[in-house]
């Protein structure tokens, strides 16, 4: 198997590594997923995917210039750029921030919704600012599930908040529950093979 | 949710998609045909982010809305060839590479009598600055010539200016100190107003000047080419013809810089090149 049919994209900020690690350690995959992540940070070259690596089941990769997506594997957007997703590879930019953010989970989510539409699953997690709900919308609107960390359960909960009120969450579950809802949401996806 | 024999929503091909890339694909023929702009191998989710800003930005609805707008007013296609192309750029970008620059390219390119360098994609010339006031800082300024070459004479008309935002001097300064600077970046420039006025003797050996990647050939022989952050906008097949392109215009040993991000892992030309410092993306082209 080597070509990702199904992909989960997650956005997150302030929290948003505990979070990711949280869920990265339960997280179960079918065989022809991959993960891409964008969390906001610093702009300075650091070692988060060292971080985010342990307890993974999964390789953690600071994504590259048109990185073929490979199943199995987890792409973080690197410091300073936005990160794209194509159908089957990734793709790096360093155009404006959006929302002062770059990278920015919008970006990403904009462009995974366009690649992947129905077979793509967003995960919103833990974060300060409204980032990631104009992504939101555009995963909705093309047929993916939304999945939001339920802002009560989350580090800061302005930015799953801001999800769920522009009501477009299909599903709201707390930090510990999320790897698992996760894992059922893109099994329900269609996987390879079904059109 | 959906009746037995009605497609579900969830799981039909989505429609839309499949006609808006085929008008993707008209729009990048058309305007290359009408007007010469080759944006056909760019990578594909950025481009159509910065499509769909001027769709909404003409007050279209569709890139066939957009594409009748350009075809028929050249003042629409100019302002989308402006939106089209990211420029972002700053002084002493990721400082680690300019110190690699220091430590590992110097004392090669100072081996000669003569040195030749290309920046290509050369945006508003805050890279040239960069590099051109570190070789003054390691004595090789007298013996060098910069070739910056951009497809937008709009940046390359900056460049030659030499000015820059003064409430970005900070940050550069800080990136240039990190970068292994030597002095303190406020030597090289002059404060006007709310600009910095880079010292113009900083261009004495730096020549700018327009060339399409995607589509001119090379035009001498070159000791360091630098390509940063700028095939990050290009499709895989067009990277391959720049890497092709870098080839024929290194001289054997010549040194090729590219981004953070950028590699030649899986380009035909992967064989040419060795790395120096894979960190820095700093390569060497093998002799023969
Ligand atoms: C993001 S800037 C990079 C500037 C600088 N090298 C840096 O790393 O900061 C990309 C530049 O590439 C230029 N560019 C895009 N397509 C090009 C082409 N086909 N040929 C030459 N330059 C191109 C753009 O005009 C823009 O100035």
């Amino acid at each position: 198997m080597s070509v990702v049919t199904r992909l989960v994209a997650l956005g997150g900020s302030w929290g948003g590594i505990t979070a990711m690690q949280t869920i990265l350690r339960d997280l179960d995959l079918p065989d022809d997923a991959a993960l891409v992540a964008v969390l906001h940070r610093q702009p300075i070259r650091s070692a988060l995917a060292d971080v985010l690596v342990r307890g993974s089941a999964y390789p953690v990769e600071e994504a590259e210039d048109k990185a073929p997506l490979r199943p199995g594997t987890v792409y973080i957007a690197p410091p300073d750029y936005h990160l794209l997703v194509e159908p089957a590879w990734l793709s790096l930019s360093t155009e404006e921030p959006v929302k002062y953010s770059r990278p920015s989970i919008d970006v990403m989510l904009e462009s995974a919704a366009e690649a992947f539409a129905h077979r793509l699953v967003a995960v919103i997690v833990t974060g300060a600012s409204d980032d990631g709900t104009a992504g939101a919308r555009a995963v909705h609107r093309r047929g993916g599930t939304v999945i939001v960390q339920d802002p009560k359960s989350a580090e800061q909960a302005v930015m799953p908040r801001s999800v769920v009120e522009a009501g477009v969450a299909d599903r709201i579950a707390p930090l510990h529950e999320l790897a698992a809802t996760i894992g059922l949401a893109v099994r329900s996806r269609p996987g390879p093979g079904h059109e | 949710m959906s009746e037995p024999d009605l497609p579900d929503p969830a799981t039909e091909p989505n429609a839309s998609t499949d006609v808006e890339s085929v008008e993707l694909d008209v729009f990048l023929e058309a305007i290359q045909r009408v007007y010469g702009y080759d944006f056909r191998n760019y990578a594909r989710a950025s481009l159509r982010r910065r499509l769909w800003r001027r769709v909404h930005g003409e007050g279209r609805h569709s890139l066939t809305g957009l594409l009748e707008a350009v075809l028929h007013d050249p003042q629409a296609m100019e302002r989308l060839r402006v939106d089209l192309s990211v420029t972002v750029t700053s002084m002493f970008r990721d400082p680690q590479f300019f110190r690699a620059l220091r430590e590992l390219v110097v004392p090669h390119l100072a081996t000669y009598p003569f040195v030749r360098i290309w920046v290509a994609g050369c945006a508003s010339g805050e890279e040239v600055y960069s590099l051109a006031i570190l070789l003054r800082e390691e004595g090789l300024a007298d013996r060098v010539r910069i070739y910056a070459t951009d497809v937008s004479e709009q940046v390359l008309e900056q460049a030659r200016e030499g000015r820059m935002p003064l409430d970005k001097m900070k940050a550069y300064s800080s990136n240039y100190l990190e970068g292994g600077g030597r002095e303190g970046l406020s030597r090289y420039y002059t404060v006007d107003g709310r600009w910095a006025r880079m010292d113009p003797t900083l261009r004495d050996g730096v020549m700018f000047a327009r060339h399409n990647l995607a589509t001119d050939g090379t035009f001498n022989e070159f000791h360091l080419v630098l390509c940063r952050n700028v095939m990050i906008y290009f499709d895989r097949t067009l990277q391959h013809r720049v890497h092709e392109l870098f080839d024929v215009s290194l001289v054997d040993l010549g040194i090729l810089a590219l981004g953070a991000r950028e590699s030649l892992v899986g380009s035909p030309l992967e064989s040419h090149f060795d790395v120096i410092d894979a960190e820095s993306r700093l390569y060497r082209k093998v002799a023969g």
